[in-house]
């Protein structure tokens, strides 16, 4: 048996080892074991892949000359969100991540991994407490899909196949839930009024018929936009017989009242912005939130972990709760379909959460709102600038360059020129606001940053 | 058990982590700080004020959220501890989860992801700031139009269930855009592929028809040939399947199918044993999925994060989930989202990047004599079990005796539960005390009292021996000493949990404050303390 190469994470390549084991198993040959794949069907070609780098430097020197084709928003300042945001992500939540014994598990059961249930467990009453809500999941793949998920929760629960969904969702949200519901259900947008920003009640309320399973609207809206009137919102649709379905920025949820407190039914958003890194938007999880009512929790198709006890007297155990609402427990007559998503992240936030606690959530929602008002005030006050929209806003907002004589594009082509990740341009995928970007500000935002990107602009527009 | 101890010479005298862990909310104490956030700095605090005059008051909080208040360092010890009470695969020889193929995750690959040119980029950047992720996401298509001969790639799956559900928008599309006076509402799957291939299809509006095994432990042609019609919208199967059992006549399948108007899904969520040996294009189908969480050594995170790519052939290359990754003549990278039938986004942004770039190290680390190599050793792993684990008194592998098996098999307890009264469920809890982790399997249980083993190639003969040695102790434990299985585990963090609640609407809790307000008068009585 000729071995010409052991790669460190195959041990049983070693020739000595193989022969013993094949002689347990009673063939010649591993090719034997493969006797029932008809040589019709057999792959007896080469893969076209690149040279092996089992070395781990050269794995390392490899990777290191692509990752260094990034650039990352430290190196630039970054004045970019929609969805995902630069957000500080404390130590603790770095050090609790990487460790091996959460990173590498998976699917064991409440004994061998006690540790993930309770994590999860926590997660969901931390989120809880953030949303004023009793019923959190574990989280699906982002808000997208908890979005999504939620609309078609709402149509199971009220028996009704009509969603209104508001215009000014994240347009990836959008794209996704039509994907999602489209067939099941018709998606009717909701208008926004042009100078406010804020819901079109007119609009609103004539689209309201028997058939309204709810509305979806999100606030802050994707565009930063803080709505104040979901109480209205909500009463208006409960009154039609559907169900208020808000998204959320939870890291706004320190210093605006959270959805459950103006009449929503369901919350849904997404934790990256709570001690998650960016990743280039692929740090993402979906978290759902509703009161505890049967009828609500019977239609998650989320893992729930409930809090037990044990048969030794004082030892908490955990259980998934009504598993057998789900296609884990019953396939395609479960709700929905349930799998592998974003545990990780989940405890990740449970731990921010933890560090963060009441005042600093409460701190850290006062900052973003400074912040970001500083930012207006500043971009409002440049020559040929206008603010979108008149309403409050959060950490976003949209800059309307109309009046510039300039495109967002050419614009942020220049400030990336100065080492400025600009705001989002809007043209493509909000066309009816014309030439309009969409600003970001952080706690990763320095005051000098915030001036320097003004002065920038200044020079730009000048 | 002194005697067993003597015997059993490879097990250890296990004891896990067992600290007795509050729950975080226990750990409250008003004022103390886990962590300080930043002030804005003067001028802007002199410019906005509080900032919050300017929200108006209908929208501003009026409780601070009751998270608990707790100091920087009791945080950390207590997810530290909630961890050492979990055991991962670093510690663990972790071939018990089935079908979910858990193998090495190196830690090189760690490096990588928490380095800052990779975790700290925004997804909106301007591409020409981001060649670096682009360019390993255009590789990764490359290297997965070789590993499965087909010929489009997407990474917006999030997942294996959500690569099915991007399989199933993709299906629903092209029956939208090829009427052929049918109406094409008919899925077709089996009962051994995993249950998100009947239950994500069904999200969109599809019939699910589920082919069951025959003795061998396949679906037969025949089955198939019965329910194909003209309503058949396509096929969505796992092979080999849950079993391990390679279904020989898989083309035959996808055949049947086509001819009879459908389309065909190949669900190779775990596809560890057949790397470059046989592929999707060839077994005929038009779509595949690949788990990099799975095959392609991506940490399970305690469930996920995950990613399924998904390949389909030029039929069907601009149905894709937007956006896709193209080179340009000059070298560059790009996200094009101009496919002409794309069903759309189905997650935001491009794809759960850190588990592709895990993949794309991992992938790169053992090049093709590598892959190939992982295939040929977890097959061989999966039938040196395979004729050990057969030779314990109370297990059993169904279907196809005498067979070869390919990464995984899925066994029965069930002789040992007639022999002894102790179940797979008694077994799985018993191994804890091993530390081991043994699954049982999918529902329905259609194997009786059934395990799934898949030891992929990432574990010595001597931890394989170590396992298997696990399974004949609690065996002769079964037959000898019944009630030590029975009232497993003993050296595991907790005993037996109680299931009563988990069912019942007004004792069930998943959030601490509906637990508060369900059982607080349990806590009263017995004088556990619900804050620091």
């Amino acid at each position: 048996m000729k071995n010409k190469f052991v790669h460190p994470y195959i041990p049983n390549s070693v020739p000595e080892v193989k022969a013993k084991m094949l002689e347990e198993i009673g063939v010649s040959s591993i090719e034997e074991l493969y006797s029932d794949i008809p040589e019709r069907l057999r792959f007896r070609d080469r893969m076209k892949l690149p040279e092996a780098l089992p070395s781990e430097l050269a794995l390392k020197q490899h990777m290191h000359a692509i990752l260094s084709r990034n650039k990352n928003v430290h190196e630039y300042d970054s004045f970019l969100g929609g969805g995902v945001a630069n957000h500080f992500v404390p130590a603790i939540c770095d050090e609790i991540n990487g460790r091996s014994e959460f990173l590498t598990a998976y699917a064991g059961e409440p004994y061998e991994d006690h540790g993930r249930f309770q994590a999860l467990f926590e997660y969901q009453s931390l989120m809880g407490e953030l949303l004023d809500f009793e019923v959190v999941n574990v989280p699906t793949y982002d808000w997208a899909q908890a979005a999504s998920t939620s609309i078609r929760m709402a149509q199971r629960i009220t028996q009704k196949d009509e969603i209104l969904v508001s215009e000014l969702i994240g347009p990836d949200r959008r794209s996704a839930i039509e994907n999602y519901c489209k067939k099941a259900m018709k998606i009717t947008p909701v208008r926004h009024d042009r100078t406010s920003g804020l819901i079109d009640l007119d609009d609103l309320r004539s689209k309201l018929n028997d058939n309204t399973a709810g509305i979806y609207f999100e606030n802050p809206s994707y565009v930063g936009v803080i709505e104040h009137r979901g109480e209205e919102i909500s009463q208006f649709v409960h009154k039609a017989g559907g169900l208020s379905i808000v998204g959320v920025d939870p890291i706004s949820l320190g210093i605006l009242k959270p959805p459950a407190q103006y009449g929503a039914d369901i919350a849904c958003g997404d934790i990256q912005t709570l001690g998650n890194h960016l990743h280039y938007g692929g740090c993402l999880g979906g978290f759902i939130a509703t009161r505890d009512e049967e009828k609500f929790v019977m239609e998650y198709p989320s893992r729930l972990f409930g809090i037990t006890k044990t048969e030794m007297e004082g030892e908490w155990g955990f259980d998934d709760v009504a598993y057998n609402r789900t296609s884990f427990g019953v396939r395609e007559k479960g709700k929905e379909f349930v799998g592998t998503a974003n545990a990780l992240y989940a405890i990740t936030s449970a731990v921010y959460l933890s560090l963060m606690g009441p005042d600093g959530m409460s701190e850290i929602g006062r900052h973003l709102i400074q912040k970001s008002l500083y930012a207006k005030k500043k971009l409002e006050a440049l020559a040929g600038t206008e603010l979108k929209f008149s309403s409050a806003s959060f950490k976003e907002f949209v800059v309307d360059f109309s009046n510039t004589g300039k495109r967002v594009k050419d614009i942020n082509a220049a400030l990336l020129n100065r080492k400025i990740f600009g705001g989002i341009d809007l043209s493509q995928s909000f066309p009816w606001m014309g030439n309009c970007a969409l600003f970001c500000f952080t706690e990763m935002n320095t005051q000098a940053q915030i001036d320097r990107l003004v002065s920038t602009l200044e020079e730009i527009l000048a | 058990m002194e005697s067993l101890n003597k015997k059993y010479k490879r097990l250890r005298n296990f004891h896990q982590a067992k600290w007795d862990e509050e729950i975080i909310f226990q750990l409250h104490n008003p004022g103390e700080k886990g962590l300080i956030v930043n002030r804005v700095e003067t001028q802007i605090e002199h410019m906005t004020g509080d900032g919050i005059s300017e929200i108006p008051e209908s929208m501003l909080r009026e409780q601070k959220p009751g998270l608990p208040e707790i100091g920087q360092m009791r945080v950390l010890k207590h997810f530290l501890r909630l961890s050492q009470q979990n055991l991962g695969a670093d510690f663990n020889i972790d071939v018990g989860q089935g079908t979910c193929t858990i193998k090495y995750n190196p830690k090189i690959n760690e490096c990588f992801v928490r380095d800052p040119r990779e975790s700290d980029v925004h997804p909106m950047q301007d591409e020409s700031t981001c060649q670096g992720t682009l360019q390993m996401l255009y590789e990764m298509h490359e290297f997965f139009k070789e590993i499965s001969g087909l010929d489009r790639f997407s990474f917006q799956p999030s997942s294996g269930s959500h690569a099915i559900l991007n399989m199933a928008s993709i299906l629903r599309k092209y029956h939208e855009d090829h009427v052929d006076g049918h109406q094409r509402d008919e899925l077709i799957t089996t009962i051994f592929s995993h249950p998100s291939d009947a239950a994500a299809a069904k999200v969109l509006g599809f019939k699910i028809i589920t082919l069951h095994q025959e003795e061998n432990g396949l679906p037969s042609v025949e089955a198939l040939k019965r329910v194909v019609s003209e309503r058949t919208a396509g096929l969505f199967i796992t092979n080999p399947e849950d079993t391990g059992i390679y279904n020989p006549d898989i083309d035959e399948f996808t055949a049947i199918v086509h001819e009879a108007g459908g389309l065909c899904g190949y669900d190779q969520a775990n596809a560890n044993g057949i790397l470059g040996i046989t592929r999707a294009k060839e077994a005929g189908f038009d779509m595949c999925f690949f788990n990099l969480h799975k095959t392609f050594s991506g940490p399970h995170g305690s469930g996920g994060p995950a990613a399924g790519v998904l390949g389909v052939t030029k039929k069907l290359q601009d149905y894709l989930a937007v956006p896709v990754v193209d080179k340009r003549e000059d070298g560059t990278y790009f996200l094009n989202f101009d496919l002409a039938h794309s069903i759309g986004k189905t997650r935001q942004f491009y794809g759960p990047i850190p588990v592709i770039v895990r993949a794309y190290a991992w992938i790169r680390s053992l090049g093709v004599e590598g892959l190939e190599e992982v295939a040929r050793i977890a097959v061989l792993n999966n039938n040196y079990l395979l004729s050990k684990i057969t030779k314990i008194r109370g297990a059993s592998s169904p279907y196809s005796a005498g067979k070869h098996r390919i990464e995984q098999v899925r066994y029965s307890w069930d002789r040992l539960y007639k022999e002894t009264g102790v179940g797979t469920h008694d077994v799985a809890l018993r191994m804890a005390d091993f530390g081991f982790h043994m699954w049982s399997s999918h529902h329905p249980f259609i194997v009786p009292e059934p395990f799934t083993i898949e030891p992929t190639e990432s574990y010595s003969k001597e931890e394989l021996d170590e396992y298997i040695e696990g399974l004949q102790r609690i065996s002769d434990e079964a037959y000898a000493t019944p009630e030590i299985v029975k009232r497993a585990p003993h050296h595991s963090v907790v005993h037996r949990v109680d299931h009563s609640v988990s069912d019942d609407p007004e004792k069930w809790a998943i959030t601490w404050r509906a637990y508060l307000r369900k059982h607080r008068d349990r806590l009263v009585e017995e004088d556990v303390q619900i804050e620091g």
